[in-house]
C-alpha cells in the first residue's frame, strides 16, 4: 500500500507537470517569438529558444507600435485598457455597494421591483444587444471615449447580488448598536458596513479588473480613432495586414503585454481571486 | 429572506438605488427593447425606409439553411469545448487534489490562463499553428498531415474549439478543486476500508460527490463557448474558412456591421437572448436547490 | 440618573400578532429592573421598544420624566448590551468604545479618559488595540459593557448579555455586572429567560407571559407570594408543586373556603418526610419513583396514585400526579418506597381554577 501511494504520486507529479506545460506552451513561443528576428519568424525558422532581440522589439512595441498596420505605440493602448478596466471595476463596485444597501437597509415603494429590474441583467451578456447599445452610446456621442467604453459594461447585478448576499450576513445588532452609538444610515455605511465589506470588494475587484481589461467586442465596436483603441483591439488590427508581412515579433510582444497585468494580478492576489471568482459564480 | 434591523427614510434608499437603476435602464432595457423591436422590423436596401414586418425576419432566418448550421455548429462548438475542457480540468484537478509537495505551486502555474483575454489566446494558437511558420505546424507535417486551417474548414473548427478549450481548463480546474476540497475525506476514507480501490473509489464516490460541480460547469462552460469565443474566432480565423467557425454570436456580429442585415441581426439576438435566459434559468434552479440565498 | 416608567405600553404588528399587550412599569432611579419570562413571552420586544429600536404602537415610555416614544435611540441616552454583543469587528477595543462618543462630537481627550477609565474599571487596559476575533468570550462580553459604560447614559439596557458565556463565567460576570450596577448607580432593564440570573440581579422583578406582565415586585416577595400559578412553575427551581384541591384527599384536609379554591400549590422545600399531618397542613402519599441526589441535598419524584385531574397549563409544569419533594443530602427513600410527606398551612399557596389568582385564606 505504501509503495503504492509512492508511485501514486510520482503519476500525479508527472500528470501535473504535463498540464503545466500544455498550459504554458502557447505562452511561452509567444515570449520566444517576440525576442527574435521576423524575417527568421516569417521563414518558418523561429527558434525555440529565446532569441537577442527583445529590448529592441519590446522599446518598439510600447513606444512606437508597428511600422506598417497600427502605428499605434502599445503603451497608448495599454493606457487604454487600463482606465477602462479600473473604470468597469470602481464603477460597478461603487455602484452596486450602495444599491445593495439601498436594498437591504432600507424598505421602500417598488424595492423588489429594483432588485429583479437589476437582478434580471445577470442573464443576458453585452453580446447579445450590441448593436443597439452601439447606437445608444453614438446617439449619447459616447463614441471614443472612455465613458462609452465603461458604462455599458457597468450595467449588470453579479456585483449587486454579491454585496446583496454579504449583507445578508451582517447581524442586525450591529446597525442597532450603531444607531444607538448615534450613527445615521449614511454614517453606518461609511464607518462599518464599508470596512466589513473589504474583502468582498477586494476580490470583486480583482475579477472585475480581469474582466475590462479583457473585453473584447465592445471596445472593438465603439472605438474608431487609434489613439482610443485598447490593446485587445489592437492585436488584432496589428493582424489584419494580409499583404504586408505580418510583424510577428510586434505582435507576441504585444500579446505578452496584454496578458501581463491580469495574470500578475491572478498570481500575486491568488486568494482574493479564488475568492472573487467562486464568489461572483455563486 | 429579509434584514429586520433597517433604517427609515424616504428618499435616501432611491437615491442610493439611482445611479445603478439608471444605468441598467440606459444601457442595458432600452437596447435590449430596440432589439426587439428591430426584429420585427424590416429596412429598404438604402437604409431609407423602414416598415413593420410581424415575425418576416424570423421566418427567413429559419428558412435560411445557413441558420441551422450556425445553430448545429455552436452547440457542437459548445459540447466539444465543455468535454474537453472538463475531462482535463478534471484529472489535473484530482491530482492536485493529493497532498503532493509543493500543491501550491501547481495550483498557481495551472490558474493564470484564466486571466489571458480571448483574443490573445486567438493569437497564440494562431501563430503556433500556422500553416507556414507555426512551430507545430512542422511537426504536424513531419507525421504527414496536411495541416491548413487557413483553407480547411475542420481543421480551423479544431483549433479553435482547441484553444477555446485550453483557455477554459484554469477555470474549471479551480472549480473542481474547490468540490473535491468539500468531499468529507472521511467518506474516501469509509470507501477505502470497504474496499474499494482509488480507480473504483473515484468513480463510485468522488465522481456522483462532485456531479453537481460537473453540472454546474456544464452550464457555465456552454455560456462561454456560446460568448467568449467571439475574441478567440476573430483573431483566428474571422468565422472562416467560408463560414467553418462562425457561430451564432459571430454571425449576429457578421450580419449586423458587415452585412447591414440589422433586421434580421437583431432577430438573432433575441433568439440568443432566449437561449441564455433559458440556460441562465436551468443554472439557476440548481444553484437554488444547492445554495439557499 | 432617570426613572424609566412604562405606561401601557402596547406593540402590535403589522400582521395583527399583539406581542405586547399593554404593559406598566415603574423603574426607579438607580434600580436594577430585570424582565424575565420563557423565550416569546414579549420582554426582549419591550427591552428594544425602551431602547427605540422597535417602535411603541401604544402607550408611553418615559425615561427621566419625559416621553421618548418618537425620539432616535441615539437621543434616548441610553446604552445596550447585546447578546451577542455587537461589536464592531473591525475596530479596535479602544475604538469600539470610543465610538459613539466620536458620533457625538465629544473632543478626543475626554474620550481617551473615559475609555481608559471603563477599560481599568473592567480590566481591559492591556487589550485596547486589539480587535473583537483577538479576544476570549468572557474579554467581548466586557468589552461590550464598556461600550455602555463609557457613555455614562442615564439606563443601562441588557438584553441576555451573559446567554453566550459558559457556566462558571456566566455565574461570575452576574456578580460582576451587579456590583457595577451598584457603584455606577446607573437605572438598568435587564432581559433573561434564566429565574435563577433574576432572582439574583434584581431589585424590582417584571415577571413576563404572553405579552403581559404576570406580576411585578421585589423578587424574594414574588417568590413568597406569586400572584399566579404561572409564576409559581416560573420562579424557583425545581417549581412548585401544582395540583387540584377538588380532589376528595386534598379537599378535607384543607376545608372550608380553601378547599374550593381551585389549585394548591407547595414549594418542593416545603414538604418533609412525616408522617404525621400538621395540623391546618396538608399530607401527601407519594410513590417514589426517582432520586436525584446533589449532594448538598436530594429530590424526590413521587406520584399520587389518586390524581388523575391536570391543573392548569403552564411552562415548567410537572406531568399529572408528580411531585418533587426537597429533602437535606443525607436522607434518601428507596425507589418504589411509598412515603408520606407534608406541609405547613402557611407554606400553602392557593389559586383560582384558571390559576390567574391567588387566593389568600
Amino acid at each position: 500500500m505504501v509503495e503504492q501511494e509512492g508511485f501514486r504520486r510520482y503519476v500525479a507529479h508527472i500528470i501535473l507537470w504535463i498540464g503545466i506545460a500544455i498550459v504554458a506552451f502557447p505562452v511561452y513561443v509567444a515570449f520566444v517569438a517576440s525576442t527574435q528576428d521576423n524575417a527568421l519568424i516569417a521563414n518558418g525558422q523561429m527558434s525555440l529558444l529565446p532569441g537577442g532581440h527583445f529590448f529592441e522589439v519590446y522599446y518598439q512595441t510600447i513606444f512606437v507600435g508597428t511600422s506598417g498596420s497600427t502605428r499605434e505605440p502599445v503603451g497608448n493602448m495599454m493606457f487604454n485598457s487600463l482606465v477602462m478596466a479600473l473604470a468597469i471595476a470602481i464603477g460597478k463596485i461603487a455602484i452596486s455597494i450602495i444599491s445593495a444597501y439601498a436594498i437591504v437597509y432600507f424598505r421602500f415603494p417598488f424595492r423588489m421591483a429594483i432588485f429583479w429590474i437589476i437582478f434580471i441583467t445577470l442573464m443576458l451578456p453585452v453580446e447579445v444587444r450590441i448593436y443597439p447599445t452601439y447606437k445608444i452610446v453614438a446617439d449619447l456621442h459616447m463614441l471614443d471615449s472612455y465613458a462609452g467604453l465603461a458604462l455599458p459594461l457597468i450595467a449588470s447585478a453579479t456585483a449587486t447580488l454579491l454585496f446583496r448576499q454579504f449583507f445578508m450576513t451582517v447581524p442586525d445588532e450591529l446597525l442597532e448598536a450603531s444607531r444607538i452609538d448615534g450613527a445615521g444610515p449614511l454614517r453606518f455605511f461609511w464607518d462599518t458596513l464599508l470596512p466589513l465589506s473589504r474583502t468582498n470588494m477586494a476580490a470583486l475587484f480583482v475579477i472585475l479588473f480581469i474582466l475590462g481589461w479583457n473585453q473584447y467586442l465592445w471596445p472593438l465596436l465603439i472605438t474608431t480613432r487609434d489613439d482610443m483603441q485598447t490593446i485587445q483591439i489592437g492585436i488584432r488590427k496589428m493582424m489584419t495586414t494580409n499583404d504586408a508581412l505580418t510583424e510577428w515579433p510586434i505582435v507576441m510582444a504585444t500579446a505578452v503585454l496584454a496578458m501581463l497585468p491580469p495574470v500578475f494580478v491572478v498570481v500575486a492576489m491568488q486568494k482574493l481571486f479564488v475568492r472573487g471568482l467562486v464568489e461572483t459564480e455563486k | 429572506m429579509q434584514k429586520q434591523a433597517i433604517f427609515q427614510s424616504k428618499l435616501l434608499p432611491y437615491a442610493l438605488v439611482a445611479p445603478q437603476l439608471a444605468i441598467v435602464l440606459i444601457f442595458f432595457y432600452w437596447p435590449a427593447l430596440q432589439a426587439v423591436i428591430q426584429s420585427f422590423l424590416l429596412q429598404d436596401a438604402f437604409g431609407l425606409s423602414t416598415s413593420f414586418v410581424w415575425f418576416e425576419n424570423y421566418l427567413e432566418l429559419f428558412s435560411e439553411p445557413a441558420y441551422f448550421e450556425t445553430v448545429v455548429r455552436t452547440f457542437f462548438f459548445s459540447f466539444a469545448i465543455a468535454t474537453s475542457s472538463l475531462s482535463v480540468a478534471l484529472l489535473l484537478a484530482v491530482m492536485a487534489d493529493k497532498p503532493l509537495r509543493g500543491g501550491a505551486v501547481y495550483r498557481t502555474l495551472l490558474i493564470w490562463p484564466y486571466a489571458v483575454a480571448p483574443p490573445v489566446v486567438g493569437v497564440l494558437w494562431v501563430f503556433m499553428l500556422h500553416p507556414s511558420l507555426g512551430v507545430l505546424s512542422r511537426y504536424l507535417r513531419a507525421a504527414g498531415i496536411e495541416w491548413n486551417p487557413l483553407l480547411d474548414g475542420n481543421q480551423a473548427a479544431t483549433l479553435v474549439i482547441l484553444a477555446a478549450a485550453w483557455k477554459q481548463i484554469s477555470y474549471n480546474f479551480l472549480f473542481f478543486l474547490a468540490g473535491l476540497a468539500a468531499i468529507p475525506k472521511s467518506v474516501l476514507e469509509a470507501a477505502a476500508i470497504d474496499g474499494a480501490r482509488p480507480m473504483r473509489r473515484f468513480w463510485t464516490v468522488t465522481f456522483p460527490l462532485l456531479s453537481p460541480t460537473i453540472f454546474f460547469l456544464l452550464v457555465v462552460n456552454i455560456v462561454y463557448a456560446f460568448f467568449d469565443t467571439f475574441g478567440i474566432i476573430d483573431t483566428m480565423t474571422r468565422g472562416g474558412p467560408g463560414t467553418s467557425t462562425v457561430t451564432l454570436v459571430y454571425k449576429v456580429y457578421n450580419d449586423g456591421l458587415i452585412g447591414g442585415n440589422l433586421g434580421s441581426s437583431a432577430a438573432q439576438s433575441v433568439i440568443l437572448m432566449i437561449m441564455v435566459i433559458v440556460l441562465t434559468g436551468i443554472q439557476f434552479r440548481f444553484v437554488e436547490r444547492k445554495v439557499t440565498y | 440618573m432617570a426613572n424609566v416608567t412604562l405606561r401601557n405600553v402596547r406593540k402590535t404588528y403589522s400582521g395583527g400578532f399583539e406581542a405586547i399587550k399593554g404593559v406598566n412599569v415603574d423603574v426607579g432611579d438607580g434600580q436594577f429592573c430585570v424582565l424575565v419570562g420563557p423565550s416569546g413571552c414579549g420582554k426582549s420586544t419591550l427591552l428594544r421598544m425602551v431602547a427605540g429600536l422597535e417602535t411603541v404602537t401604544g402607550g408611553e415610555i418615559d425615561i427621566g420624566g419625559k416621553v421618548v416614544n418618537g425620539i432616535e435611540p441615539a437621543d434616548r441616552d441610553i446604552a445596550m448590551v447585546f447578546q451577542n454583543y455587537a461589536l464592531y469587528p473591525h475596530m479596535s477595543v479602544f475604538n469600539n468604545m470610543a465610538y459613539g462618543l466620536r458620533n457625538r462630537g465629544m473632543p478626543e481627550a475626554e474620550i481617551k479618559t473615559r475609555v481608559e477609565e471603563a477599560a481599568r474599571v473592567l480590566e481591559l487596559s492591556a487589550m485596547l488595540e486589539r480587535k473583537p476575533r483577538q479576544l476570549s468570550g468572557g474579554q467581548r462580553q466586557r468589552v461590550a459593557m464598556g461600550r455602555a459604560i463609557v457613555r455614562q447614559p442615564k439606563v443601562f439596557l441588557f438584553d441576555e448579555p451573559l446567554s453566550n458565556l459558559d457556566a462558571k463565567l456566566r455565574i461570575s460576570m452576574r456578580v460582576e455586572i451587579r456590583k457595577l450596577q451598584r457603584r455606577l448607580n446607573v437605572t438598568s432593564i435587564y432581559v433573561t429567560h434564566d429565574q435563577l440570573e433574576a432572582m439574583t440581579l434584581a431589585d424590582i422583578l417584571v415577571v413576563m407571559n404572553g405579552g403581559q406582565v404576570e406580576q411585578v415586585g421585589n423578587p424574594l416577595a414574588i417568590y413568597e407570594k406569586p400572584a399566579t400559578t404561572f409564576v409559581a412553575s416560573f420562579i424557583g427551581a425545581p417549581p412548585m408543586n401544582l395540583m387540584s384541591t377538588r380532589q376528595d384527599e386534598i379537599k378535607s384536609q384543607l376545608g372550608g373556603a380553601a378547599g374550593e379554591a381551585g389549585i394548591l400549590g407547595i414549594r418542593p422545600e416545603d414538604l418533609v418526610i412525616t408522617d404525621q399531618t400538621p395540623s391546618g397542613g396538608v399530607a401527601l402519599s407519594l410513590t417514589v419513583d426517582a432520586i436525584e441526589r446533589v449532594g448538598a441535598e436530594t429530590f424526590v419524584y413521587g406520584s399520587r396514585a389518586q390524581d388523575e385531574q391536570r391543573v392548569a397549563a403552564t411552562p415548567g409544569e410537572l406531568p399529572p400526579g408528580e411531585v418533587i419533594v426537597r429533602i437535606p443530602g443525607t436522607e434518601a427513600p428507596a425507589i418504589g418506597a411509598r412515603i408520606r410527606v407534608a406541609a405547613v398551612r402557611n407554606k400553602l399557596h392557593l389559586f383560582s381554577g384558571d390559576g390567574r389568582t391567588r387566593i389568600e385564606v
